[in-house]
């Protein structure tokens, strides 16, 4: 607008230019104020208690508050030698706190997992200290065990000082920190995590793999197919979408089983000997068969959303061109269906990633993945801040997928059935 | 899907192996929901066909173990089955009223952050559930809400949630907005317009939501075995423990009734999906 021409007036003398910024301003408020009940909602019991979780993984306060006069006395200790009295003085007070309130068993524990050895040396300790005498106690104290004699101990004493500490982190990739504060690997036979974070991976892309080999040909089918044929087949697809995965999980406990019908079947047909059944459930073999079928409806409903959009004229087009069917399917057919084929992958691999259920029923001890571990720690040994670390590592490697999702495919095309 | 009759043999045999393969694909995908059933029938212990049953013995089957899951001393279903469809009916109604209005809400073109905001909220359908349930469990122990049904139900609502928001702005998308401009052109308030043009219109997406949020609740186990206590057993919980013990036939009883009831909510969810794409003038 050129400042030649007149400033347009609404009726009331406000220049149309503010009454319409003000309308707007009007009409983004109404819209926030529908969506704020929810969002406030989910922000509340949801994003913060994941917020949560990474407080917990990183807190390690429990150590900090079991000898808080012993770190004070160790602010000023260098760590090259022995510590001074003052540090054993009140290590001493700290302990004998512990002792009376029965909790001397829990730093033992704690202290433990930075450094082998404390275990029996605090017990040791604990017998010993009741018959100690004032004063002098760094005597008394490392003439009770020579590991409390050495420098060593006290400096992995000394590391669990902070408050927080980033080591469930490390536990979680199978590393700790060692006595010269270098990140090592643990010994190769006690890589838990390692094995897997790889087995979930390698669980997850198998069954991708899987359910998009089976799901193109039938979601192809299901697009081309005549309407009243289609709808009919589509129930094979959305009757296991709809039901419990406890069911079909249960149904496929049945099949897999040693005497299942599938082995019935293998025996049936001369492939086994009948006392040579082949074990198909508690191991990997379970985990894929099952998994596969359960997310397969997962694949084939955004493959069949893009495939039925596009017109059929196209490959009649592309044949007519001079192509085989299959020169036409590849060249034509195929990259129509990419997006599709990103949707479904993108989706059955998050969904796979974090599997818990299915796994736990008939994966056994190798077909298990890293949800169990989780579940494990959350529910039996109650290492709560750990099972927060490991489950912040998977939610970050699922944000990653997510983001490409948004990227690729956009969250407002997830299209349900 | 016939051929032409012009097609070459060798297309013509490819074309018959991918029938087959399909044909296998689809058998795979509903085979193992109907082994369930008749095992359930079975009048034996064992969870596999006996061979009374392969002869078809009337003797080899009966309703014991439904019977058993209804009278059976002791039985925990009872109250799984009251649970579940408490805290699934309260949650879906939750799901449903947050989420429509959001969904009204991030409908609207005047929405800023909407792609932000849309993110926020479909992030527990993205989440892996042993995630959420960890999340969700501090805070209700916090909250003083674990073991409660109510705790439960406000777990699921956040479950559920984005399954109403999706399929709700879906069916809005296809939304003609001047329809409730004309109803406030003739003197309409707001909220008038929404319960006589905007619902009725939107409803079969709002409908097919909250089966969704009904399913995820009523199907739930993982955050439910954080955050339940003896009391608030569902039917979920109640086979995730058989399904570890042992596998009992009246489990699959359980199951039986179960897949009855997603063949309806199946249904349902086709007739409404098929009405609303009726209705938004989408031919498929």
């Amino acid at each position: 607008m050129s400042s030649e021409t007149k400033q347009i007036l609404t009726t009331d003398g406000i220049p149309l230019e503010v009454s319409l910024k003000k309308a707007e301003r009007k009409n983004k408020i109404k819209a926030f104020l529908l969506v704020a009940p929810l969002l406030f909602f989910l922000i509340i019991t949801y994003v913060f208690p994941i917020g949560d979780m990474l407080f917990r993984s990183v807190d390690d306060k429990m150590v900090t508050q079991m000898l808080p006069k012993t770190f004070k006395a160790m602010e000023n200790w260098d760590g090259q030698e022995l510590p001074e009295e003052e540090v054993f003085a009140a290590f001493h007070e700290d302990f004998i706190k512990l002792v009376e309130d029965k909790r001397e068993g829990k730093l033992s524990t704690q202290l433990n997992y930075t450094k082998n050895g404390f275990k029996s040396i605090i017990k040791k300790l604990r017998r010993a200290s009741k018959k100690f005498e004032e004063g002098n106690y760094k005597e008394q104290i490392m003439s009770v065990h020579k590991r409390w004699a050495d420098v060593e101990y006290w400096r992995a004493i000394q590391r669990r000082a902070p408050e927080f500490t980033g080591q469930k982190y490390l536990k979680g990739m199978d590393m700790y920190v060692n006595e010269e504060g270098k990140i090592v690997s643990v010994e190769e036979d006690r890589r838990i995590h390692r094995v897997l974070w790889l087995r979930t991976l390698e669980i997850a892309f198998f069954v991708t793999v899987f359910c998009f080999l089976m799901a193109y040909p039938i979601a192809h089918l299901l697009a081309t197919l005549p309407m009243k044929y289609s709808n009919l087949l589509m129930i094979c697809v959305l009757l296991p979408f709809w039901t419990s995965l406890l069911v079909r999980t249960a149904s496929w406990m049945i099949l897999l089983q040693q005497q299942g019908i599938v082995n019935d079947f293998f025996v049936g047909i001369g492939l086994v000997a009948d006392d040579n059944r082949p074990e198909m459930m508690y191991n990997k073999t379970g985990s894929y068969v099952a998994m596969t079928q359960i997310l397969l409806p997962f694949m084939v409903l955004p493959l069949y959303s893009v495939m039925k959009t596009i017109s059929p004229s196209l490959m009649r087009a592309g044949k007519s061109l001079g192509g085989t069917p299959f020169v036409a399917f590849w060249k034509v057919y195929f990259p129509l269906t990419i997006p599709g084929i990103g949707a479904g992958c993108l989706l059955v691999f998050i969904l796979a990633i974090g599997y818990y259920i299915t796994p736990a029923l008939v994966g056994g001890a190798s077909g298990t993945l890293i949800s169990n571990q989780i579940a494990f720690h959350m529910k039996s040994t109650l290492d709560w801040s750990f099972a927060s670390a490991m489950g912040l590592m998977l939610l970050s490697g699922v944000l990653v997928i997510y983001w490409l999702y948004n990227k690729i495919v956009g969250i407002d095309n997830i299209k349900l059935g | 899907m016939a051929l032409p009759k012009y097609t070459e043999p060798h297309y013509r045999i490819w074309h018959y192996i991918y029938l087959t393969i399909c044909g296998a694909v689809f058998f795979f995908l509903i085979a193992p929901l109907f082994v369930i059933f008749p095992l359930s029938f079975n009048a034996e212990e064992f969870l596999s066909f006996s061979d009374g049953m392969k002869s078809l013995d009337p003797d080899a089957f009966s309703l014991r173990w439904y019977k058993d899951m209804i009278y059976g001393t002791k039985n925990p279903w009872g109250l799984a089955a009251k649970n579940s469809f408490i805290i699934a009916i309260f949650a879906t109604i939750g799901s449903v009223l947050l989420g429509t209005v959001a969904a009204l809400g991030l409908s609207s073109r005047h929405m800023p952050y909407k792609g932000l905001i849309m993110a926020v909220l479909i992030s527990p359908m993205i989440v892996p559930l042993i995630i959420s349930g960890v999340a969700i469990f501090f805070f209700m122990a916090k909250a003083g809400l674990a073991a409660t049904h109510t705790g439960i139900v406000l777990a699921h609502i956040i479950l559920g949630t984005p399954f109403v928001v999706i399929t709700v702005t879906a069916t809005l998308s296809g939304f003609d907005h001047s329809v409730t401009r004309a109803a406030a052109s003739l003197g309409s308030d707001p909220v008038n317009t929404f319960m006589k043009i905007t619902l009725p219109l939107i409803l079969p997406g709002v409908i097919s939501g909250g089966l969704f949020a009904f399913v995820t609740s009523f199907d739930e186990v993982v955050v439910v075995l954080f955050l339940a206590g003896l009391e608030n057993t569902t039917i979920p919980i109640q086979m995730w423990t058989g399904l570890r013990e042992q596998l009992s036939p009246t489990i699959l009883a359980v199951a039986t009734c179960l897949i009855i009831l997603s063949t309806l909510i199946l249904v349902t969810a086709e007739l409404l999906r098929r009405r609303s794409e009726r209705l938004r003038g989408i031919n498929r």
